[in-house]
């Protein structure tokens, strides 16, 4: 019976079947970030553990709240560096070098595929996008990840998403996997892997894959996974030149990770992209989303651009060519965060910034801020916001505040006309 | 072990995020205890008031995919704060389930059937549960009413709460 690709994972790190269904697997690494780890640091510490399984396997960045906002968030920042000094972390992003860290550590090629990865955060599920299994967890797991390396899973269950026809111009990554979540639910993907298959992922930049990746978890999904190719080889091959004589070399390499062609799949499903429109969230759920060309009648308080869904410099670049010699609406308040320093310099280099600037936005440095309604643009009662983030929860930006998820190429159209509108409607 | 079980709130509603559980604006705490007063703070359900609703509560009846979104098990930690130590629903999102059990917590799954028979019989009553784990029942009771519900709890989730949780489980084996 033939394997998916989390199948073929499983099969390469297991290391326990501690119960029916439940298999136990070795981690090749374990990210962290300064929400969710301090309370693991301080938990070690108070049960005389104060210990990791490898210093070299850990990465750690501090992220959501940064420049740190208040005293809470310093200590939770001060946590995270002491224990990573301590450790011997010597990948730890701090202040100048930190980034979001699902834009971050993909960038410094953390993730390669058939790697095992766990977080303190459910986006974790972005890093399929070069053919690992990468799932975010709570506190206690990750807790045991720093120790010993390990965590434990149900016997992953894979849905297999073929992705067919050919992306219209002006509709992104973004639209293809909200139409997805708009079709499986929040809960359609439930304690499943998601496999994009299909022409319109084999076409997709790592840009493309990571953004459709990470929203696997609003459907409710473990993790999205993409085959790895030339796409993901050309990526990382500025990490892995050294590893393998050339690129058709690390490509068949990498070939061991993809599904069998008789893998058993508890599902799968068809999406022909051909016809799909620019779309946007309505409501407090990531699964109801219409047409931006039929919300039309929304106006918005704030603009914001960034995040680990779409704050990578091709997001940048699909706004910017919106914004170009035009100003915001001036009811808007319009943010943009590139998603790290890496992103940052790249679009100061290609006059991006300076076209947001003139434009009107804000431009703050890399942080999940905004997003989650911690720093950085938190919404006010009642206010209404276009973002490219990834889910529209109640006072996820601020409470009493409304989120609508879009697209950047949206989103910047959006800030330009102070209402809902596609980059198409102003003949983009 | 805890105890489980106690006075029963129900949440009539599918989807319930931990977003709603405890907003990421009380992320900044590093203690469980400081969580305490915002569980269910941004719950969007009508006539749902955290102090009036909340008070006594042991247990939640709920719907599906309860716990969806984030992974912060913060969400748990703000429920055990309060004393509750078990949520009954007809699903969980992966993520908060595992974070339950891995606290030595309950998140017990009952079929779509059941889970209606119990808003019916007892959503407008003042309604107890009481966790039978060794006839695997859950009893009901409320004013004249009285229920006993059969439960299923995996090989695997009874040991990590009989292990008081995942980080001794793990520590001892690996």
């Amino acid at each position: 019976m033939g394997l998916t690709i989390a199948e073929k994972i499983f099969d390469a790190h297991r290391i326990d079947r501690p119960a029916e269904g439940i298999e136990a697997i070795r981690l090749d690494a374990v990210f962290c970030h300064e929400i969710t780890t301090p309370i693991a640091i301080n938990d070690l510490a108070a049960r005389g553990k104060d210990r990791v399984f490898d210093p070299g396997r850990i990465k750690a960045v501090i992220d959501h709240v940064t420049p740190a906002k208040d005293s809470k968030t310093a200590a939770q920042g001060k946590v995270l560096r002491d224990w990573a000094r301590r450790h011997g972390i010597a990948d730890f992003f701090d202040i100048g070098r930190n980034g979001v860290c699902h834009a971050l550590f993909p960038e410094k090629g953390f993730v390669r595929p058939g790697d095992t990865i766990i977080m303190g955060d459910s986006h974790t599920c972005t890093h399929g996008a070069f053919g690992a299994f990468a799932a975010g967890v709570g506190t206690t797991d990750l807790e045991v990840g720093i120790l010993k390396g390990v965590c434990a899973f149900r016997s992953p269950e894979t849905i297999c998403i073929e992705i067919t026809g050919r992306l219209p111009e002006g509709v992104f990554a973004k639209d293809v996997i909200l139409s997805i979540i708009g079709r499986l639910g929040v809960n359609g993907a439930t304690d499943r892997v998601i496999e994009f298959h299909g022409p319109v992922v084999d076409a997709m930049s790592m840009e493309a894959r990571m953004t459709l990746c990470n929203m696997a978890i609003e459907a409710g999904g473990t993790c999205g996974i993409c085959r790895p190719d030339r796409i993901t080889v050309d990526y990382l091959w500025p990490f892995i030149e050294s590893d393998y004589a050339d690129r058709q070399a690390a490509l068949e390499a990498f070939k061991r990770w993809w599904p069998d062609p008789d893998a058993v799949y508890a599902d799968t499903l068809s999406f022909d992209v051909s016809g799909l429109e620019p779309l946007a969230t309505f409501g407090y759920k990531p699964d109801q989303v219409r047409p931006v060309r039929e919300m039309g009648d929304v106006a918005v308080d704030q603009v914001y651009i960034g995040s680990c869904t779409n704050g990578r410099i091709e997001d940048l670049r699909a706004a910017a060519a919106v914004l170009r010699g035009r100003r915001i609406h001036p009811a808007v308040r319009a943010i943009l965060s590139p998603a790290t320093p890496g992103v940052y310099r790249q679009a100061l280099a290609e006059g991006l910034i300076e076209v947001f600037m003139t434009a009107g936005f804000c431009v703050t440095n890399p942080t999940c801020g905004a997003c989650l309604g911690m720093s950085n643009g938190v919404l006010a009662e009642g206010e209404v916001c276009a973002s490219t983030t990834n889910r529209n929860f109640p006072g996820r930006m601020g409470k009493g505040g409304m989120v609508h998820l879009v697209s950047p190429a949206t989103a910047a159209a959006t800030a330009l006309t102070g209402r809902l509108t596609s980059a198409g409607e102003l003949g983009h | 072990m805890r105890n489980f079980g106690g006075k029963v709130l129900f949440l009539d509603r599918d989807d319930i995020n931990t977003d709603e559980i405890i907003p990421a604006r009380y992320l900044t705490e590093m203690t469980k205890t400081a969580l305490k007063p915002y569980l269910l703070e941004d719950l969007a359900l009508e006539e749902f008031d955290a102090a009036r609703d909340l008070a006594g509560v042991g247990a939640i009846v709920t719907r599906a995919n309860f716990g969806c979104g984030s992974s912060r098990e913060h969400a748990p930690w703000a429920l055990e704060v309060n004393d509750i130590h078990l949520v009954i629903a007809e699903s969980f999102a992966r993520i908060f389930r595992q974070n339950m059990f891995n606290c030595g917590l309950m998140a017990l799954t009952l079929p779509p059937e059941a889970i209606d028979r119990l808003f019916e019989r007892f959503g407008a009553h003042s309604t107890h549960v009481a966790v039978d784990l060794q006839r695997m029942r859950l009893n009901f009771t409320a004013d004249g009413l009285a229920e006993q519900v059969p439960f299923t709890l995996a090989p695997f989730d009874r040991a990590l709460i009989e292990a008081g949780g995942w980080v001794e489980y793990a520590d001892r084996r690996y």
